[in-house]
Parts: C-alpha cells; structure tokens; sequence
C-alpha cells in the first residue's frame, strides 16, 4: 500500500476511534472496547473496499455490510459519519431517544446501515442471504459481515457457515474480530471456539488469518477473499479489545462500559495525540 | 362439501400457479415434501433452497434475501418456524419489516400420529406479540390459496398458517374473492355468533345447522385474517346476537380467542366461551379422535353456544 493511503486510512480511523470515545461517553453506555477492535476493519471497508454511495445509501448494486456483532454499532455509526453518510455530530446522540442511532444498528433509521442486527448469531446469516440473492440475480456485489470471537459460540454461525459453503457464497466475506474478550472474561475460559480457522476450514470456507489492526494485511485479506472461487472467504482477524486508548486495551471491562469525563479526556488526549 | 384438500396443498399449489406472475423464492428446512414447497422446487429448481435442518439460520438468511428486494416464501412446521425461530422471527424479519411470507404447515393437533411435539397450537399466539406481522390462518384450500396471493402484492411479513390434513372446501373457487383483515360474516344469527378461524370454520358451519334443529340461531363469521383483527365487525356480531363463541385449532390461550375477547371487552362486552386446545399438549392419534378428545367438534360448538346463550340471562 502508498506510505499515503495507508497515512490517510490510519488518520481515518483514529478519527473513527475518536467518534466512539465521544458517542459512548455522551450516551454515558455501550460498548466501545469491541468498537476499537474492529474499527481498522470497519475503516478500510468503507473507505477502499466497498462500492457505496453515500447519497444513495439504497443504491441496489452496492456492496453491503451486515455488522453480526451489533453491539459495536459506534464503531459502524463512527465509519458511516465519516464516510458522509450522516453528519459526524450526530455521533452524540448515540443511544438517545429518539435518536436514529441505536444501540444496535437499525436498517430502517440509520442511512448507511443494510441490515439491523444485534442479536448475535443473526446477522451473519442475513449476510448470507444477501449473497445468495446476489447470484439469483446475477449482481456483482459483493456481502461482508463481520461476526464476533465470542459470538461464533452462537450454533446459528455455524447453520450460516454451512449454507454459505453449500451455495458456494464466493461473494461473501466473513471477518471475525478475535479480540479473545466476551463479557464474562476471556472467550477462551468462557466457551471456547478454537481452533476457529481449521473450523471454519472444516465447514467450507477459505480462511485467512491476520493482523487485524494492521490496514496492510487487513488490505491484503480482502485482497485475497476476492480471487477466491467457489467458496466462501473468512478472515479471522486477531484484534486488539479496546485498541488505541492504552487503559482500554485487552480488559473485559471495557467491553460495555462507557468512559467518564475524565476517562473521556485522557482517551481523546490520546487519540488525539495520535492524529 | 363433499371435496377436501389440505391448506398446505393448496399452499404448494399456489406457489407454483403465481410463479410466473411474482418474482420471489422459496426456502424450506428440509420438510419440502411435507410443507408441499416440494411442487415448486419441482418446477422452479432456480428459484428454489433447501436450508437444511436449521430454521434459526432460515428465517434470517429469509431476511437478508428481502432485504435486497426480493419476496420470500420461508417454510417450515408452525412448531419450527413459529416456535423454533421465534426470535430470528422477531428480530430479523419482524423489527426490520421485512418482506418474508412465512409458510407454516402442520399447525395444531391435526397434525395427527407424529403427536405432540409436532402439534402447535402456540403459534398464532408467539406471531400476533410481534408488531406488524399479519397473520393469516385460511379456512379451506380456496381461502390458502387467495391468501398466498394476496401476501405476494401485500409488502410487509406474513405468517401463513396451513393444516396437515385433508378437510372440506367450503368456498367457491369462481366467487371466492379473499380480503386481508375483513372477517367473513357466511351467516347472521339472533341468538350468538360463532367466531372461527381454520379448520374450525367448516365445524362451526355444522354446529349452526345443528342449533337451528334446537331453535338456536348462530350466526358464522370466519376470522382468516387474525392480525389485523376486525374488531369493528365483531363488534357488531356481538351486539347483533349478544354472545360470542370462538373456535380455533390453537391453544385458548394467545389464539383467536384472546384476539376475540380483547376486542369485547373493549368494544362490545358480551357474554363469551372459547373453543380451542385447553392450555394442553397434543396427542398421537388419527386426526378425526384427536378433534373428538380435544373438544374440537361441531357437538363441541354447540355446547359451547349453548353455554354462550345461558350466560346471556
């Protein structure tokens, strides 16, 4: 990748990262330490992978995007703002009534958003109804959904995993943010789905494993899942919980609690700093 | 009455006639021959997707292919895909409004000898707590195939509720013109109303016949449509005879029988008695027994009117 593009997504996403300190400390809940896992990830799709169009947010032969693990909804929120799809204040209504933000993403409110999910387990399973319908229709779009390290402990994952295989969905890309942290610890003490790659290799799919908070191979991934033929892509994407705010990163608690000021203040000093 | 034919045939039937007419697919769970979703995956193998055993993953990949704009048949037995996938119901198809038509054959205790794990009778109640789902339950094969039509031109979710087994055809295939949330008044009565939905509509049909030879004038209204309800014509039902009776293929709980009685309280309160499955489970056993065990018979009606009217005093 340019030293240039890489510079400019990495500022985006360190914005996007400031967009979910500031929603979820206004909204004083959520979740942002799943949010920074996955917001490089979210970065690069909305800003080089994916062909959308945020003045046409329905535009029917775009890419979609179906966000499985709907709790880091200010993550996606904080990607759509910046992408234009909605204005970047709005990020503090975040869980507000009658805010169209909220808490897990609704396709009917929120400009930018393809499928409502939040209850886990679901939304990769839309995903994958978007591919099929795809390849009914004879459309080049393509589908990516992002499900959760502890949500692959829903058995519906593995009924999508299956169906993707079976359709040889080669039009859908399945990330999976292993950030290794669910609410009630770590994923590998809670339930654990490892060996999540030779899994999901079992069920059908190409995997690719990577770096996930490193935009270069996040690119290469992507990169890759579309030469891939015949089969599904998953990108099992090691991530860090609560990546680029230092007392965020790799603790459990931060997965749905919100910053206080002065939490708030040392965060944006950080992000801040980093821009 | 002499022909029968069983609302999931009719169901199969009209998937295939509207083909041609809609564009839309249709998914099943691996109960395709059962459901008779069969016939269409026969005649349009394209357009057709087995799930496999898996109704959670059904309903919500259902939703992801609307989504794109495509109408949707999803089916199952009413105990899978009502019961079983409840929450991907109300959450993937449900809140968004989606546009999925959820197929749902072997309802209630006719479902017979495969017995009570397979009989739903709790299926009208889950689907009427989910905001903006219509529900309808056709009373014969002509009314399930109007039905299955009139969900294709209607945007929105649908859950269709068909019967295993063979029962009579009331309606007339020519005249028969079907209107989503209008009940059908097929007879006025002085005396009380017999408020039924399903199979129980050509039972209560029987039932007046036999409280007229006891001087009883019932009047026959058929609730197809049970979400959105017509309380406006109930109403005037309940105020025209001055007791109601209802009967379903459901428990009395959550079913018809609520719906009725939330209406009257409201607007009209009158005397009332349900007929319906009494908060039990089913049984194995030939259809025409299990009707006679559970109170689901024509006899079973008129008692009930009988009781309906007594309360009037």
């Amino acid at each position: 990748m340019e030293a240039k593009k890489l510079q400019s997504l990495q500022k985006t996403a360190n914005r996007v990262r400031i967009g979910v300190i500031e929603g979820t400390h206004a909204a004083k809940s959520g979740h942002p330490g799943g949010s920074l896992s996955v917001t490089d990830i979210l970065t690069y799709l909305y800003f080089e992978e994916m062909n959308v169009d945020p003045k046409n947010p329905k535009w029917e032969d775009r890419d979609r995007f179906v966000l499985s693990k709907g709790h880091c909804a200010p993550a996606l929120y904080a990607v759509l703002a910046e992408r234009g799809f909605f204005p970047v204040e709005e990020l503090l209504t975040l869980r507000k009534y009658p805010s169209r933000l909220q808490g897990h993403p609704d396709m009917n409110s929120t400009p930018g958003v393809d499928m409502s999910a939040g209850s886990l387990g679901l939304g990769i399973s839309a995903a994958a109804g978007m591919a099929l319908a795809a390849k009914i229709d004879g459309k080049s779009y393509r589908v990516y959904t992002v499900v959760g390290d502890g949500e692959s402990e829903e058995g519906q994952v593995w009924e999508a995993c299956m169906f993707a295989a079976h359709y040889k969905l080669d039009n859908l890309c399945v990330v999976v943010d292993w950030n290794g942290l669910q609410i009630d610890g770590p994923v590998a003490e809670v339930m654990n789905p490892t060996p999540h790659d030779k899994k999901l290799e079992a069920f059908g799919f190409h995997v690719i494993s990577i770096d996930g908070n490193d935009m270069e191979q996040i690119a290469a991934a992507f990169e890759e899942a579309k030469t891939v033929k015949g089969k599904p892509t998953a990108i099992i994407a090691k991530t860090v919980k609560g990546k680029g705010v230092s007392f965020m990163e790799n603790q459990v608690k931060w997965h749905g609690s919100a910053p206080n000021d002065e939490q708030y203040a040392q965060a944006l000093a950080e992000l801040k700093g980093g821009n | 009455m002499a022909e029968k034919l069983a609302t999931r045939e009719a169901y199969g039937n009209a998937l295939v006639e509207l083909a041609e007419k809609y564009d839309f697919v249709v998914l099943d769970a691996d109960l395709a021959e059962a459901t008779k979703t069969v016939k269409f995956k026969k005649a349009y193998p394209n357009r057709f997707f087995d799930c496999g055993i898996a109704e959670g993953n059904m309903m919500s990949v259902a939703a992801g292919i609307a989504s794109t704009g495509k109408p949707v048949f999803a089916s199952s037995f009413a105990m899978f895909a009502a019961g079983r996938a409840f929450e991907q119901v109300r959450n993937s198809i449900g809140y968004p409004h989606l546009n999925v038509k959820i197929g749902a054959t072997h309802a209630g205790i006719t479902v017979g000898e495969d017995g009570a794990t397979h009989q739903c009778n709790e299926d009208i109640a889950l689907m009427r707590t989910i905001p903006g789902m219509t529900i309808v339950n056709p009373a014969d094969a002509v009314e399930a195939r109007a039905a299955v039509e009139v969900a294709l031109k209607t945007e929105g979710p649908f859950y269709l509720r068909f019967g295993r087994a063979a029962m009579p055809i009331f309606n007339d295939e020519k005249t028969y013109k079907f209107e989503l949330g209008k009940g059908v008044e097929l007879a006025k009565g002085k005396d009380v109303t017999i408020v039924a939905t399903g199979i129980m509509v050509s039972a209560a049909l029987e039932a007046k016949e036999l409280l007229a030879a006891e001087g009883i004038d019932a009047g026959v209204v058929n609730i197809h449509t049970i979400k959105p309800l017509d309380t406006a014509l109930i109403a005037k039902v309940a105020k025209a005879s001055g007791a109601v009776v209802t009967a379903e293929e459901h428990n009395i709980i959550g079913g018809l029988g609520s719906a009725v009685a939330e209406a009257l309280a409201e607007n009209c309160p009158v005397p009332m008695v349900r007929v319906g499955v009494k908060d039990t489970y089913g049984h194995s056993g030939p259809v025409p027994t299990l009707l006679e065990a559970y109170g689901l018979t024509p006899a079973d009606i008129v008692k009930a009117a009988k009781t309906a009217v007594a309360k009037k005093a």
